[in-house]
């Protein structure tokens, strides 16, 4: 038998290769998870993407129900549709989740996240900047003769498009706190 | 009003409450309150093993061959980490396990202190669940939710961490009764619509089969019973997965033996041609399914399973049945009665004629030598001088582990005790130690590798302590037989580190432990040679010097669909190709 010369990452008709018949399409979905807030919840929830090779674009958690313990976790994840089932599947069947809503398709959701933004200029830069905040409803939270820090609001998409415009007017730095997002209500 | 007592005595308390009857440990420091705890009563049976990993896995075997969940104690730091491979491989195999471990005070806590580790990080990926109790009045309510967490839905481990100063201080014992259970509710029964859907499926299928894994046996003995009624009202042929054997008996008219990569040629054959596959409790692993775009290519598939993520995890079912095997079996079963009792008899006659020709096959037969003891007939031989006793069977893990499912018969479910998914070496002997402390009249035989015995052959200790007449078979062939066979098919024969060139003299070690060896060489003398084992009344080692380099066939090479079995020396010749050389 000859030496065998195994390409790298060649896993073609491997017993590994879990999705041959499944769609390869990569979508974005945002889950809501729901959680007692107990000592290691997030590390079980973390540990379950990192472990099995799952994608977080985003988290955000915080307690949101202080008498009943209860945290909420917002992840915004990709994925085959295959792979969005499985997380969803493998994030319910933990002891401490008590739901797990896929909000992406389960109708219409809200979707918001905040961020800081530390812009250094003077002159024509510093005005620019001040214009397109204003523009995009954001907020100058502090500020001194050479640099502003403005506060936005909105979707991802909307966050990214302020920090792209303020990257040539002296961007230096960037918080961001992650997607928070709710379904939105059905008229009765 | 219950009454205050010491965390320590709650430990004890709970165990007792919740029906244990026997504790696999060892002590150290951070266990001491627990251990003086146990001195002080009669109820409950600690069994001092010789490493922690060997409490893991004779917690183990006792949980499959008793239904009943294992419970592990140890000690903080390197009693927990020694713990960590049992628990995994608990995890993979499904098994009901409580693993108490000490930790030390929770004011020391992150401080580096002696024997500290984090065991509930570590653990975390390792177990369905894990707690650190940080005070006494949360410590006997956990326990009690840790009971019902690992032996509801799907079982497996889960651990429960205890420093030691919440095992000094004393609080108020929470009853059974009033611990918290309601977090953790797993729907038992299927989805109606779906089991309807499967039924129809049944009565016009033409060429139907079931692939049956570890989840019969884990949903308990009403399951096997249903599965038994289905399959004889049906016709239907079974096969099994390697944690499922006995759930159907192998001496059953439909049986076709176990499939999957060192499966049966007419079993797997009957998978890749089946038009409708019920898997009932398995779970599509790599080893069962082989090239996954080549699986069962033209067959409609069903999935009964109580894990929603076993669902669609790997291939995708027509039928997604989420709900316990019995609570399942017994509605199929009701709406198949109540629908006219049909199938299509005519094709899975025609079925049938088909698998019969495959049967032709033979593929389990081997080469005796009138000189060397082949490892197939060794284990042909036990089967043939132990069938019908009352007889619990377990195996490390490689060749001999293969052949002892493919030439040993189970009839019943709990019988056989084998490490299946995670693939522990060193799981066999421990295991047997805690089978044979929940049947102390049964015959328990684990069959062995000597490289995977040596594994754990520290409990050689423990055996002798309790007088545990457990049999070690060890299929001797100074190689670890597996990789030198897949370094002889996909390496070029080179075989790398894959001997063995100081294995002790298995009689004397025997002897020097207090036990008997018995080593036998001679075709001609085996049968004498197992008859004294048998005889024995106390543990043996049996040095069975076998054939060294035999192979173990059939064989699916890694990346081959199940058309393309490997039966015998001849056709392995660049068997494995390019794509299937990466797996293992």
């Amino acid at each position: 038998m000859t030496a065998l010369n195994i390409k790298k990452g060649s896993t073609k008709h491997s017993a590994y290769n879990l999705r041959p018949s499944f769609s390869e399409e990569i979508e974005t979905h945002t889950l809501a998870v729901l959680v007692d807030n107990e000592a290691g919840v997030l590390a079980r929830v973390i540990g379950l993407f990192s472990g099995r090779g799952y994608n977080i674009e985003s988290l955000t958690v915080a307690e949101v129900d202080h008498e009943g313990h209860r945290s909420r976790i917002t992840i915004v994840t990709t994925g085959t549709p295959q792979v969005i089932e499985q997380i969803k599947a493998q994030l319910g069947r933990m002891v401490p989740v008590h739901d797990v809503h896929d909000l992406t398709v389960e109708g219409r959701s809200v979707e918001r996240e905040l961020a800081l933004l530390k812009v250094e200029g003077t002159g024509d830069k510093r005005v620019e900047a001040l214009r397109l905040a204003d523009i995009f409803r954001a907020q100058a939270v502090d500020s001194t003769l050479t640099s502003f820090v403005f506060q936005i609001t909105g979707t991802p998409e909307k966050v990214d498009a302020f920090a792209d415009l303020m990257r040539p007017l002296g961007l230096v730095e960037v918080a961001r706190t992650g997607v928070a997002a709710l379904s939105r209500s059905v008229q009765k | 009003m219950t009454k205050a007592m010491t965390g320590a005595k709650m430990v004890v308390q709970a165990l007792r409450d919740q029906g244990v009857e026997v504790v696999f440990g060892y002590p150290g420091g951070a266990v001491l309150p627990i251990y003086d705890e146990i001195f002080q009563q009669n109820d409950i049976r600690h069994i001092l093993v010789r490493h922690e990993q060997g409490a893991v896995h004779a917690a183990e075997g006792y949980a499959r061959a008793t239904g009943k969940p294992g419970v592990v104690l140890v000690t903080s730091g390197p009693g927990a980490t020694n713990a960590v491979t049992g628990i995994t491989d608990a995890l993979m195999d499904s098994i009901p396990l409580i693993v108490l471990t000490g930790q030390v005070p929770t004011f020391m806590i992150g401080s580096d202190g002696f024997q500290e580790a984090d065991t509930v990080g570590i653990t975390r990926p390792c177990t369905k669940h894990n707690w650190l109790v940080k005070d006494t009045h949360s410590l006997s309510a956990t326990i009690h939710e840790a009971f019902h967490v690992a032996t509801n839905g799907r079982p497996g481990p889960v651990l429960v961490d205890i420093p030691k100063d919440v095992q000094f201080a004393s609080a108020e014992y929470q009853p059974k009764a009033r611990a918290k259970t309601d977090r953790y509710q797993p729907k038992v029964k299927g989805d109606m619509d779906m089991i309807t859907g499967l039924v129809e499926a049944i009565e016009t299928a033409e060429r139907p089969v079931f692939y049956t894994g570890g989840g019969v046996i884990n949903s308990g003995p009403a399951a096997s019973q249903l599965l038994r009624e289905l399959v004889e009202a049906t016709g239907i042929p079974i096969t099994s997965t390697l944690m499922g054997l006995g759930a159907y008996p192998a001496s059953g008219r439909n049986w076709l033996g176990m499939l999957g990569m060192h499966g049966l040629y007419e079993a797997n054959l009957a998978m890749h041609g089946c038009d409708l596959m019920i898997n009932v409790g398995a779970r599509f692993d790599d080893r069962i399914t082989g090239r996954l775009d080549a699986f069962s290519p033209r067959s409609r598939k069903a999935h009964i399973d109580v894990d929603p993520s076993s669902i669609n995890k790997v291939v995708q079912t027509e039928f997604p049945i989420i709900g316990d095997v019995a609570h399942v079996l017994e509605d199929v079963l009701k709406v198949w009665k109540a629908r006219g009792r049909k199938v299509n008899r005519d094709a899975i006659q025609r079925w049938w004629a088909q698998i019969e020709d495959w049967k032709k096959t033979d593929c389990l037969s081997f080469k005796p030598s009138p000189k060397t003891i082949k490892p197939q007939h060794a284990l042909a031989r036990l089967e043939a001088l132990t069938k019908g006793r009352d007889r619990y069977i377990c195996t490390e893990v490689g060749q001999h582990q293969m052949w002892a499912a493919q030439y040993l018969g189970f009839e019943d479910p709990n019988r056989w005790m084998t490490s299946g998914g995670l693939g522990t070496m060193g799981y066999g002997f421990p295991a047997s130690i805690g089978v044979q402390i929940a049947h102390p009249d049964a015959l328990v035989i684990n069959v062995a590798g000597e490289a995977s015995w040596l594994m754990n052959m520290q409990e050689m200790g423990t055996a002798v302590q309790y007088r545990l007449p457990v049999k070690q078979f060890i299929m001797n062939n100074e190689r670890l037989g597996m990789v030198r066979q897949w370094q002889e098919l996909l390496h070029g024969e080179r075989y790398s580190h894959s001997w063995s060139e100081a294995l002790p003299d298995f009689v004397k070690l025997a002897e020097a432990f207090g036990a008997k060896g018995i080593q036998c060489s001679d075709p001609a003398d085996l049968d004498d040679a197992i008859e004294e084992m048998l005889a024995y009344d106390g543990p043996v080692i049996f040095d069975c010097l076998v054939e060294k380099h035999e192979n173990c066939f059939p064989m699916i090479p890694s990346g081959e669909p199940h058309n393309k079995m490997l039966l015998g020396e001849a056709s392995t010749q660049d068997a494995i190709k390019e794509g299937g050389a990466v797996l293992v």
